[in-house]
C-alpha cells in the first residue's frame, strides 16, 4: 500500500504528472474574483470565504478526471485488480495521493489567496481548518465519482455533473464555517457537521467506489 | 396460499414476457383512471373552490405543485427500491423500471420548481428565493440529470444498470444529506409541508392548515398523479424492454453470422 | 496448484461467446490457447484472472495464485525500468528484482524512463513482472507481441524454466514456443444461440 502510494506521488511531481495544476487554477479564479464583480474592498471580503471554498472546490474537481483514467489506460488497473491488495484499498490509496498531491496544497495556499480578496482577520484560522477537515471528502468523493466513469471515453465532463451534487452537503458546511469565522462568530456546529461527513465518506465510500470499478473492469 | 408462493407469484413478473404480457392488460386501466381523477381533481379545485382569504386565487397552484413534488421525491423513492431489487435479485426489468422512471421523475421536478416560482412570485415578490425546500427540490433534478446522462453515457445495459443503480444509493444518502445541509443553510420562507400532517388538517397544531374545502380535490389530484406515473412508468419500462430485446437480437446477428 | 475449469460460460458485452469449457492445468504444464480472432480468448483469460464473473461454470485453484498479463503492460512512462519494476514486486511482496531483470536482459536499462523504451523492450519490461509476483499459474494474452525473434527466445527460456520450478501457464498466442503442453482450441466452445421461441432474463 505504501508503494501504492509512493508511486502515485512521484508519478504526480514528475513531469506531465499535473502536480501544481489545480494549484494555479485555484489562484487565476481567484484572481478572476475581483474582475467580475468589482474591486470593493468590503463586497470582496463579504465574499471571500465562499469564494475560496467554491474555487478549492472547483480545483479539486479539474484533476478527478486523471485520478483514475490514466490507470485504466496502461492497463495498470486490471493488474492491481488482480493483486493481493484488495481493491478498496487501492481507491483508498488513490484518493490519499489525490489529496496530498491536490488538496493539501489548497489548503496551504488558501490563507494567501485569502489576502487578495481582503478576507476579514478572524477569518484566516476558520478557513485553514474547514478546508483541511473538508477537503478529505472532496478527494474520495470524487475519487467514487472516477470509478463510475472511468471506463468512458469523454467521461470528464460526465464526471462533472455526477459529482458536483455530492458536493453540495460538504460545500455548504465547509464554507457556512469559513463564513461564520470571518464574521466572528461561533464555528463549531458546521465544522462538526464537516467532520462527520468527512469521516463518514472516507469509511464508506471506498467500498462503492471499488464496486463500481470492480464493474467497470469487467 | 402460503407467503412463500405469494412471493414466488410476485417476482414472476420479473420475467420480462410476463411483465408486458400483464402490463398490456391493466395499463389501460391505469390511463383512464389517472385522466379521469385528474380532471376531477383540476376541475374541482380550479372552479370549485374558494379563493384563500389572503392568498387570493393564487393558492389554486396548489392542486399541481404538491402532487408534483410528492411524485418527485416517490420516483427517486422507486429508483432506489427498484435499484436494491436490481443490485440483490438481478432482474433486469427491475433495473429497466428505475431507468424508466427517472426522466418522469425529473419532469416532476421541474413542474414542482416552475410552479413554486409562479405561487411564490405574488406570495414573495421574487420568482426564486433560495428557499431551503426549492433549494432541495433544485438539487434533487440535478441528481436527476446525472443519474440519466450516467445511463446515457454507457454502452453496456448490465454495466449501465450495475453502475445506475450504485449511484443512485449513494445519490440518495448524499441528497438527505443536503437536504439537512440546505436546512441549516437557510431557514427559509415556505410554509411548512402541511398537508400529510393529522394535525395540519384537522387545524390542531398549526394556524397554517390547509382547509378541508381546499384538501379533498387536492388528494384527488394526488391519487391522479400516481396514478399517471404508474402509468407512464409501466409504459415506459415496455419501452425499455423492447429496446433491450431489439439490441440483444442484434447482437445475436453478430455473432451469429 | 492445479488450475480446474469445469462447464465455463463467458460473455462479452452481455452477449455469450463461450460455453461448456473445461479444463486441467497440472503443475509443471503449459496450455496454449488458440482459436479464430474474436471467439473469446481474451474474455476467457479474464475470466480465469478473476477480473470478471463467468456466466456460470466453475474455477477452482485460481484465487491469488494467478499472475495475469494482458495486451497492456501497466507501464508508467515516467518511471524508470527499475521504479516500475520495484513497484510491483513490492504489491505483490517480492524480495528482489534482480532475477527479472536479468531473464529478460533489462539490466543495462534500469536507469532509462520507461517512456524513452521501444515496444520490445516496453513488452519485456511487462512481462518480467511475472517474475516478480511469485505466482504459479502465469495467465497471458498474446505475450509475444512486439517481440523480435531473439527476445520470443528469451521468453519461452523463462516460462520453461518457471515450468520446471512447478509453475504453469496458460498463454494465449499463435506462434510456436516449443513449450511441453497441451492445445486448447476453443473453437468448438463457441455458444450456440438459443432458440427464438420465447424470451427470458436475457432478453433472448
Amino acid at each position: 500500500m505504501i508503494a501504492l502510494l509512493l508511486r502515485d506521488l512521484k508519478l504526480a511531481l514528475r513531469a506531465g504528472g499535473g502536480f501544481g495544476l489545480g494549484l494555479a487554477f485555484f489562484l487565476i479564479v481567484t484572481v478572476m474574483v475581483p474582475f467580475s464583480v468589482g474591486p470593493e474592498s468590503t463586497l470582496l471580503s463579504t465574499i471571500a470565504p465562499g469564494v475560496l471554498w467554491l474555487g478549492a472546490l472547483l480545483a479539486c474537481l479539474l484533476s478527478l478526471d486523471r485520478l483514475l483514467a490514466l490507470d485504466w489506460e496502461d492497463g495498470s488497473l486490471d493488474l492491481l485488480a488482480t493483486a493481493p491488495l484488495p481493491l478498496e484499498a487501492v481507491v483508498t490509496i488513490k484518493a490519499l495521493a489525490h489529496w496530498i498531491t491536490t488538496g493539501l496544497p489548497l489548503v496551504l495556499a488558501a490563507p494567501i489567496l485569502g489576502v487578495l480578496l481582503n478576507l476579514s482577520p478572524s477569518g484566516y484560522a476558520a478557513l485553514v481548518t474547514s478546508l483541511l477537515l473538508g477537503t478529505p471528502a472532496l478527494s474520495v468523493i470524487g475519487t467514487f465519482g472516477a470509478a463510475l466513469t472511468v471506463g468512458l471515453k469523454r467521461g470528464g465532463l460526465l464526471l462533472s455533473l455526477l459529482v458536483l451534487p455530492l458536493y453540495v452537503p460538504t460545500l455548504i458546511f465547509g464554507s457556512e464555517a469559513a463564513r461564520r469565522g470571518a464574521l466572528g462568530m461561533d464555528i463549531s456546529t458546521p465544522l462538526l457537521m464537516l467532520a462527520g461527513i468527512t469521516a463518514a465518506c472516507v469509511a464508506l465510500l471506498p467500498f462503492a467506489s471499488a464496486a463500481v470499478l470492480r464493474v467497470n473492469l469487467r | 396460499m402460503s407467503i412463500s408462493s405469494k412471493l414466488n407469484s410476485f417476482w414472476e413478473y420479473a420475467n420480462p414476457k410476463k411483465f408486458l404480457a400483464t402490463t398490456e392488460r391493466v395499463l389501460p386501466v391505469f390511463w383512464i383512471l389517472s385522466a379521469a381523477f385528474l380532471a376531477v381533481g383540476l376541475i374541482w379545485g380550479f372552479f370549485f373552490t374558494p379563493d384563500d382569504y389572503r392568498q387570493g386565487s393564487t393558492v389554486k397552484i396548489i392542486y399541481l405543485h404538491v402532487p408534483a413534488a410528492l411524485m418527485a421525491i416517490n420516483a427517486w423513492l422507486m429508483m432506489l427500491l427498484t435499484s436494491l431489487i436490481w443490485l440483490v435479485r438481478r432482474h433486469h426489468v427491475s433495473a429497466l423500471a428505475a431507468r424508466a422512471a427517472a426522466p418522469v421523475g425529473a419532469i416532476m421536478t421541474i413542474i414542482a420548481l416552475v410552479t413554486g416560482a409562479i405561487w411564490g412570485q405574488p406570495m414573495w415578490g421574487t420568482w426564486w428565493e433560495w428557499d431551503p425546500r426549492l433549494t432541495s427540490f433544485l438539487i434533487l433534478f440535478l441528481f436527476y440529470l446525472g443519474y440519466m446522462a450516467l445511463w446515457e453515457a454507457i454502452d453496456n445495459p448490465d454495466t449501465a444498470a450495475d453502475l445506475t443503480s450504485v449511484l443512485c444509493l449513494v445519490g440518495s444518502v448524499f441528497a438527505l444529506l443536503s437536504r439537512y445541509a440546505v436546512n441549516f443553510w437557510n431557514q427559509g420562507l415556505h410554509q411548512g409541508a402541511s398537508v400529510m400532517r393529522a394535525g395540519a388538517i384537522t387545524g390542531s397544531d398549526t394556524t397554517e392548515k390547509v382547509s378541508n374545502v381546499f384538501f379533498f380535490p387536492l388528494l384527488v389530484c394526488m391519487i391522479g398523479f400516481v396514478l399517471l406515473f404508474i402509468a407512464l412508468v409501466l409504459y415506459r419500462t415496455g419501452t425499455e424492454i423492447r429496446a433491450r430485446r431489439v439490441n440483444a437480437l442484434l447482437a445475436r446477428e453478430r455473432v451469429g453470422s | 496448484m492445479t488450475l480446474t475449469v469445469s462447464d465455463l460460460a463467458i460473455a462479452r458485452g452481455g452477449v455469450p461467446v463461450l460455453e461448456g469449457v473445461g479444463f486441467e492445468l497440472q503443475p509443471g504444464k503449459a496450455l496454449i490457447v488458440r482459436g479464430p480472432n474474436g471467439v473469446g480468448k481474451t474474455t476467457l483469460l479474464r475470466t480465469l484472472a478473476g477480473l470478471q464473473p463467468p456466466l456460470w461454470g466453475t474455477i477452482t485453484g485460481g484465487d491469488e495464485t494467478i499472475a495475469y498479463a494482458g495486451h497492456s503492460d501497466g507501464i508508467k512512462p515516467t518511471l524508470s525500468v527499475s521504479e516500475n519494476l520495484k513497484f510491483w514486486a513490492s504489491v505483490f511482496g517480492a524480495k528482489g528484482i534482480d532475477a527479472a531483470l536479468q531473464a529478460f536482459a533489462l539490466t543495462d536499462l534500469v536507469e532509462r524512463h520507461a517512456g524513452n523504451l521501444s515496444a520490445g523492450q516496453k513488452r519485456r519490461l511487462g512481462l518480467s513482472r511475472l517474475l516478480v509476483t511469485e505466482r504459479p499459474i502465469w495467465v497471458l494474452d498474446e505475450p509475444t507481441v512486439s517481440l523480435d525473434v531473439s527476445a520470443v527466445q528469451m521468453f519461452a527460456d523463462t516460462v520453461r524454466s518457471h515450468l520446471s520450478t512447478g509453475g504453469s501457464a496458460l498463454i494465449a498466442t499463435h506462434i510456436d514456443l516449443g513449450l511441453d503442453g497441451d492445445v486448447l482450441d476453443v473453437g468448438p466452445y463457441k455458444a450456440k444461440p438459443k432458440s427464438l421461441d420465447d424470451f427470458d432474463e436475457g432478453f433472448l
